[in-house]
Parts: C-alpha cells; structure tokens; sequence
C-alpha cells in the first residue's frame, strides 16, 4: 500500500509586506512519521506551520495536509489536524474538562464516543485527576500537556507541535517529549513539530534544517550527524606532546590539545578507539568519542551555532513580553 | 529515511506506565454543516455563561452603577425633579427604563471585549482554526453576550419595586426582549470593534469614549421633547434612543397615569413633529444588529 504522504509542500513562499518569512521550501512528510522543523527563531517555522494548519494564506507555492489542499479544502484539513500552538490556547477560566468538551463541539465529536475518548486522552497525559480544576492552577507543563491532550480529542491524522516545550524547565520538557513518545505508540498518527532545541530534534524520525525561511538539509538525524562526518575522540595521557607526535607517526592524524586533552577527529570513532589501545605505546587514561550532535550539523550547514542566533532574539523577546505585561494592567 | 515502527519511538527510562495498546477510539469528526455550526455556536454561548457565572465580582460591579442610577441620582434628585413631575410620579419611575437600558450596556461591550482578551491569551486561535465557519462562532458570541447582559438586566427588573413600577408579566416580558435586542446589537458593536483592536486597554478606552455619551444622549435620564436644537439633532442620532424610547413605553403604558402625564414623562421621538412608532424604532435597532453581525463576521472571516 502506498499511503498518500501527510504532508506534502511545494515551493512556498510567504511574504510578509516586504519581509520574506518562507522563501520557496518543499518537502513531504511520510504517515506515522515525527517530522521536526528545525531553526532559530524567525528562520521560518512558524510561519509555515501556521500555513499548514490553515491560519494563514501561502503567498505561492501549495501544501497538502492529510491529502488536502490547504487552501481550498480548508475545513476538511483542519478536521484532520490537532494543533498544539507555542502560546498557550486554553480557557483559564474553565476547568481542564470544559476545555475539552468546548473543544470536542467545535469539532463536533461525537457525544456517544466522547466520555471515553475525553477519558482516554486525560489519562495519556497523566490529568485525570485535575480534570475538574480550573486551568489557571494548573503549572506550566500540566497546561501544555492538556494541550496535547485537546489536540489530539478529535484523533486527528496529523499533530502540529510548535515549539511543544519552549518555556518549560529540562525537567518537564523531558517528560513532556515521554508522553509524546508514548502517544507515537498508542496512537496512528503522524507529528510534525517545530523545535530550536537541538537535543529535543534527535527525538524525530527526519528533520528539516530551516535557516532564513529556506531549507538547508533534510534527512534522518543520524544521516545529518553523519554528514557532517568525522567522531571527535578526546584522549588524556601522561606525556600530551609525546602521545601527539605518535598518534601522528602511526595514524597519519593530527591531533591537538583542547580542554587539556589531546583532541582529533576521526571516522568511525567507536571502531578506532580498540586500533588506538592496541598500537599506542603508552597508557591511556581515559578516552571520550563524541558523535557530532546537531549543533554541529546546523552549524555545518549555516556557518553558526543556534545559540548564536538565538541571542539577539532573546533580547527582543523579552523586551516584547515586558510590553505585554506592561500592557495588560 | 525511517519511516517509524511501533516501540521504536519508545525510551527505556519512559516514567510512563503504559498500558498495552488497546487502540486509540476512532472518532469520526463529522462533515462541515449547518448542525455542526449549531453546535459550535451553542458551546461559545454556553463558554459566555460559565464564564460569567464564574466571575462574581464582574456580576456584582456591573451592577453598581445602574443602582447607583437609580436609587441614588433617582432619589437625590427627586425633590427638585418633582416640580415637573406629574403628581403621583416619582423621579425614579421615570428614570427606570433608562437605568434599565443602562444596566446591560458595559456587560454586552464587555463580552465582546473578551474578544480582545481571548486573542492576547491565545484562546482565539483555539476557535478560529475549528472546522467550523467563522459565523457560528462570532454568532454564539453574540448570543452569549446578550444572554449575560440580559441576565444583567433582569436583577434590575426584579428591582422594579423600588422604582414604583408594578409586576407586570406582559411588560417585563416586552422589557426582557427589547433588552436581549439592545444587548445583541452592543455586543455585535463590540465584537465587530474587536475584531480590529488587539490591546485590552484600547478597547476599554474605546468603550468609555463611546458608552457614556451614547447613554447621556439617549434620552434615558430626561424626556426627549422641549430640548434645544443642538441637543434635539444630537438624541435623533444617538442609536440607544431607539431602544430606550419603547422601552419607556413599555413601562408608562402599564402605569395608571392621565393621558397628559404620559405625554410629559413619555413624549416618544419625533423626527420633524413625526411621532417615531415603537415597531419602526426597534426595526432599526435590529437592523443595526444585523448589519454590525455581518461586519464582524466578514472581519472575523479573513486569513493572513
């Protein structure tokens, strides 16, 4: 059987005024994938998940959600689709339940099937308790998991995660990613997310790396890392400068010392460490391999870390949410 | 490229106690259609009411004000009112509809205003990408605007004791449905200003600038015949007038008064000496809802 991809862009473009949000991507998402838009602030993500999800009008270029187009069959995409946005979208006011039963007569769940599925949905998500408190006592991961928990009520085909975890301390980001990761096992669904956190990407089946509104790389996280090619293999002896000299003698690889360790990068790092303790004539240590991680595939393919970037966006940001505060007395 | 397999996807140190796979329960969301846009407009209405069900102080100081009207500014000035007062008629029963009118215009505008906040705190977004068309949802907020408002209205209608108006089922009856119209059409205004305005305070301050003189100009604190010019042209403008002159109707034509008090207290809108019927007057009013409605829909509608 050849299932129909879940999601299928071609050559968008999204202009914003003068401002170029999404510069002509494409790329298809297979069913059941994890698909992870990987990228600095403003490189374009949102924007493209908003266009995905319907809120907003490609400027060229077409988008296939679920196997429709996403402009002209808008109600049926969204049908299909659970969106789970960066801000929170939840009535604060209303108890966890009453958010989701406000949710499932907007999407027009079925009433006979709705107390089970409410049921099941809550328990995925660990809430079943606090399902009659008001959400406003709920802290910031309980919110977001009844987030996922609303956008997957009406079972939709495809689940939107923008940025699923910004905002939230390691802790509760690591057991936000165990119920998606759970989820992915109970339910037939394929996930599309946004992330700019690197260790979080390694969590999808593929990613797409998006810099400045295009896309740079696509592939498996370990193609990608695989990419960008050698281990780095850190290894502390006694004498540095001897091990140096040596290790370049019999390896023909020049090494150096960082972080006090002789440092040198290799294919195939796990294979060469046994070749290294067998023909090296002097003790080692300790010795470290390092895959390249997707900090180092990001940078490889944009010429700077996410850090970097993330910086000067930082700054804007917090300038925007004192505004907000500021705002709203 | 990996196309991902059951148990893949899943970590050893996964704090989750999962139970075996019994399957997700399937749910077949049904086709767009005029059922479904029912039921999505009846959950935004119902939202309005538990919301404002939950809000008690909102309840109560909204309130305020209209009692304020009425029993305060009502008796205070009842000694100097009554030289020109039919004898028999208190200054409060005159200034009842009004204050009735009253009652519901910050609650509607302040329904619609949450609008304003449901689009800062992201609760929008959670309505505008349903599967559902964009006149239910402005529709079941309009509703539930007007029902709240209404609600409002009837805590002052049960006062009407106090104003020297009797129980009358068939007036309140009359009142409680010229209120919900007055409250729908204010919270289509609010809800179509909205739909433009992204900051809280902006729209608070908009309703301020637009509330209090629209009910000073109504005619609903004094009668609207025997008013210089300027102030004659400004009342016949003044959309509230429309309403609040039947409602006063309502409320005089159940009182046991002569025919010539009921001209004083109750002169009725003329346009050029043309006595405005009740009928054309509320006509209006619903029209003016209706058209506000479909604006805000229209707004409400669009896409990036």
């Amino acid at each position: 059987m050849i299932a129909e991809p879940a999601v299928q862009v071609e050559g968008l473009v999204k202009n914003y005024g003068d401002v170029e949000a999404v510069r002509g991507i494409g790329f298809h998402v297979e069913p059941g994938e994890t698909f992870g838009f990987l990228g600095p602030n403003g490189a374009g993500k949102s924007t493209t998940i908003k266009i995905l999800c319907t809120l907003a009008n490609p400027t060229r270029g077409t988008a296939r959600v679920a196997g429709h187009d996403v402009v002209t069959d808008r109600d049926t995409v969204r049908r299909n689709i659970g969106l789970v946005f960066q801000d929170t979208t939840l009535d604060n006011y209303l108890t966890g339940e009453q958010n989701l039963r406000f949710h499932a007569d907007l999407y027009g769940v079925p009433r006979s099937q709705l107390g089970d599925r409410m049921n099941q949905v809550l328990e995925m998500v660990n809430l079943s308790e606090r399902r009659a408190s008001v959400v406003g006592t709920y802290s910031g991961g309980m919110k977001r998991r009844l987030e996922i928990a609303r956008g997957l009520l009406h079972a939709p085909r495809v689940l939107f995660l923008d940025e699923p975890t910004v905002g939230l301390d390691p802790q509760t980001r690591s057991s936000i990613w165990s119920y998606i990761t759970d989820l992915k096992r109970r339910e037939d669904i394929t996930i599309f997310l946004t992330t700019h956190y690197m260790d979080e990407a390694e969590n999808c089946d593929r990613i797409a790396i998006i810099d400045h509104g295009q896309i740079v790389a696509i592939d498996t996280p370990e193609n990608l890392k695989a990419s960008v090619g050698k281990d780095r293999v850190q290894i502390s002896t006694d004498d540095d400068e001897s091990a140096i000299a040596e290790i370049k003698q019999r390896f023909g690889i020049d090494a150096a010392v960082h972080e006090r360790q002789v440092t040198f990068s290799v294919e195939a790092g796990e294979q060469f460490v046994p070749r290294l303790f067998a023909e090296l004539d002097r003790p080692i240590r300790s010795v470290n391999v390092a895959r390249p991680s997707l900090d180092d595939v990001f940078m490889s393919y944009t010429g700077r870390t996410i850090r970097d970037t993330e910086a000067t966006a930082n700054d804007k940001n917090r300038a925007r949410m004192m505004a907000m505060r500021g705002g709203r007395g | 490229m990996a196309v991902d397999t059951p148990g893949e996807a899943t970590t050893a140190d996964d704090e989750i106690t999962a139970t075996s796979v019994a399957g997700a329960i399937r749910v077949a969301v049904p086709e767009k259609g005029l059922r479904q846009d029912a039921r999505a407009a009846a959950i935004v209405w119902r939202r309005e009411l538990l919301r404002f069900k939950a809000d008690r102080l909102r309840m109560v100081s909204s309130l305020i004000q209209p009692v304020l009207f009425l029993l305060v500014l009502g008796t205070g000035l009842s000694s100097l009112a009554s030289h020109g007062m039919p004898p028999g008629v208190s200054f409060r029963t005159f200034i009842y509809p009004g204050v009735l009118a009253m009652s519901v215009l910050f609650t509607s505008m302040f329904s619609a205003g949450s609008i304003v906040w449901d689009r800062e705190f992201g609760f929008l977004r959670e309505m505008l990408v349903a599967p559902v068309s964009r006149s239910a949802i402005v529709v079941g907020k309009c509703l539930g605007g007007a029902t709240v408002a209404t609600i409002q209205g009837i805590v002052i209608l049960i006062l009407a004791g106090l104003a020297d108006v009797p129980y009358d089922p068939v007036m309140f009856l009359v009142l409680i449905g010229e209120l919900l119209l007055l409250s729908f059409t204010l919270t289509a205004f609010g809800v179509m200003m909205a739909a433009r305005i992204s900051q809280m305070q902006a729209f608070m301050a908009l309703t301020q600038m637009l509330v209090m003189p629209l009910f000073f100009l109504s005619g609903a604190l004094y009668p609207l015949n025997r008013l210089p010019a300027w102030l004659t042209v400004l009342t016949r403008i003044d959309p509230l007038t429309y309403i609040v002159d039947p409602m006063r109707s309502a409320v005089f034509s159940r009182l046991s008064l002569s025919p010539r008090a009921v001209s004083v207290l109750s002169p009725g809108v003329t346009w050029d000496g043309w006595r405005v019927p009740a009928g054309l007057s509320l006509g209006m009013v619903a029209a003016m809802g209706a058209i506000m409605l479909a604006v805000a829909i229209a707004e409400f509608s669009k896409t990036e």
